[in-house]
């Protein structure tokens, strides 16, 4: 039996996730939903300088939706809103209409979820973390 | 009587000619060539307007309906053909005695009791009516293994409830309820009892003189029949005091700019053009059943969901709802993988050609209900669901992949 979307990759993430923490120090929380299936995740953000220096998250919900919030904690960290920002714009972008050779290695080991965009019942769990983290530090652009 | 075996599944198009194991009959069934070349037939050589036209084929159609009618008042053993009232689906159904029953019958202060095992289709127009008619919904919860404890419900019974709502076969756990003993109950409280009978109908044989329902609804595309055709029954002696629910054509004795006079029942709760070539396949279809009988239908179904408990009772990690005892499951298997999300589950099944079911089933309450037993915060499951032309090698197909997923998902 073949199986694509759950590949060591993913699994560890589920299994074992970095980032799936409560954040002492987080000073930006928001809860994101899904509400089609009952995934959820609480983001936690410590923004300094306009940076992220720390994140992480808790929730419940299938593999997909842990592993991608666990994979999106571990690329943010360490980069400006903007610079995360584009990175949803571009996991969005991936997951809705597909991307080029040159934005998919951008998005790094979030590239690997590239095959949920076939599968229209799973992209909702792929974007929830991503589209928290949009949510969350969108409007604290034009403050920092 | 024609005998139910392997063979069934060639009078089925789609299961004949499909790859993937259809396990999701709970959801709804596939229909069999019959019920569709009789929708056809309808529609090829008797449609008119049914109702209102002198003319042959007016009639033609309108006999079609009414013996429809006839033949599901038949299939449940109603008194009489206008206890039965054609809708969409059971959700409109319940709807439908939400509106005019609850609305009329329901005041300031009363109760509503409603199983906590209720898909929301028996629980949302419940709770919109005692929100309008400030009345409260109390919820009757079932055991953690998923009985109901009769005793329980005499503590719930008071000279305030008016109604009581309850399912049948619950889409989740599958247990059958005693209707009947719950009947007896409502009744010597005066209340009404509204049945759920959307997963029972296609796999027992339902008799609401003897449940003892007042009500009693269910959808055609679950038992064989096309989407979009429902019947609510509902006793003579009620519908005949109910206010219509829906307004329009065909509902009416007379009308003048003053006054309306509704027409007798069923046809005062069919407003507008009726769904002929709908209720012809729910004729159909209930044709189709009574060919092999319930009680080969049972024994198949049992047969197959013993395959199924069998080898799932040699997995450790899976957590069967509602008991693993064949008795306690009327088609409907619904479970827990440990470790695996069920939308997880679901996908590793759909990626082996396998259809099952992941989430809630529209049954919120009750998965949070049972949760907090099996100490998960996961509210919800996987759920698979046996019709008659399910077989034996399907099952096993199941099993099979039931048992790869754990080490699929990087578990041991
Ligand atoms: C127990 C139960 N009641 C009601 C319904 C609603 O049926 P429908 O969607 O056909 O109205 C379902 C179907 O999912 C069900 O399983």
């Amino acid at each position: 039996m073949s199986n694509s979307l759950y590949n060591e990759i993913i699994n560890e993430h589920n299994l074992r996730p970095y980032h799936k923490r409560a954040l002492e120090n987080a000073n930006y929380t928001l809860e994101g939903v899904n509400p089609s299936c009952g995934d959820e995740i609480t983001l936690e953000l410590f923004i300094e300088d306009g940076i992220i220096k720390d994140a992480a998250y808790e929730g419940e919900g299938c593999a997909i939706s842990q592993a991608s919030a666990d994979i999106m904690a571990d690329m943010v960290i360490g980069k400006t809103l903007d610079e995360a920002i584009h990175l949803s714009d571009l996991f969005l972008k991936m997951i809705k209409e597909g991307v080029s050779e040159e934005e998919l290695e951008e998005l790094e080991e979030a590239g690997i979820l590239e095959s949920v965009s076939h599968m229209p019942a799973r992209v909702k769990c792929a974007v929830l973390g991503w589209r928290t983290m949009k949510e969350l530090i969108e409007p604290l652009k034009d403050n920092n | 009587m024609l005998q139910l075996d392997d063979k069934i599944r060639d009078r089925f198009s789609l299961i004949k000619n499909a790859h993937v194991a259809y396990l999701d009959n709970g959801a709804t069934t596939q229909k069999p060539d019959c019920v569709l070349k009789a929708v056809e037939k309808y529609y090829n050589e008797e449609n008119a307007n049914p109702m209102r036209g002198i003319y042959e084929l007016s009639v033609a159609a309108t006999d079609a309906y009414e013996n429809a009618r006839a033949a599901a008042a038949e299939f449940i053993n109603a008194g009489d053909a206008s206890e039965i009232v054609f809708t969409r689906n059971a959700s409109e159904s319940v709807n439908l005695i939400a509106y005019s029953y609850g609305m009329s019958q329901v005041n300031e202060g009363d109760e509503i009791i409603v199983s906590t095992a209720e898909h929301h289709s028996n629980l949302l127009p419940w709770k919109h009516v005692a929100e309008v008619k400030k009345a409260k919904v109390v919820f009757y919860d079932p055991e953690p293994d998923g009985e109901f404890d009769i005793d329980k419900l005499s503590t719930l019974l008071s000279d305030k409830t008016k109604i009581v709502a309850i399912t049948q076969v619950s889409n989740v756990i599958g247990r059958i309820n005693d209707i009947k003993a719950i009947s007896k109950l409502v009744h010597e409280k005066g209340a009404v009892l509204v049945v759920d009978g959307a997963q029972a109908i296609a796999h027992i044989r339902v008799n609401v003189k003897d449940l003892g329902a007042d009500f009693y609804v269910f959808s055609g595309h679950k038992m064989y029949a096309p989407m979009g055709i429902g019947v609510m029954y509902g006793r003579k002696e009620f519908l005949e005091k109910m206010p219509p629910f829906l307004f329009g054509g065909e509902m009416i004795e007379s009308v003048t700019k003053e006054r309306t006079t509704y027409a007798e029942v069923p046809h005062k709760f069919e407003a507008g053009t009726v769904n002929v070539g709908g209720a012809v396949g729910l004729h159909a279809a209930m044709d189709f059943i009574k060919q092999y009988g319930f009680e080969q239908i049972v024994a198949r179904e049992n047969m197959l969901t013993s395959v199924a408990l069998d080898g799932m009772r040699e997995m450790p990690y899976v957590d069967i709802i509602g008991g693993d005892m064949v008795c306690n499951h009327h088609g409907i298997v619904a479970f827990r993988v440990e470790g695996v999300h069920p939308h997880d589950v679901a996908q590793i099944f759909a990626d082996a050609g396998v259809c099952v079911r992941a989430g809630h089933h529209c049954a919120e309450p009750l998965h949070r209900y049972l949760a907090q037993f099996a100490g998960t915060r996961i509210n919800s499951s996987t759920r698979m669901s046996i019709a008659m032309y399910n077989t034996v090698s399907e099952v096993e197909r199941f099993l099979d992949v039931l048992s790869s997923i754990r080490g699929l998902m990087g578990l041991s």
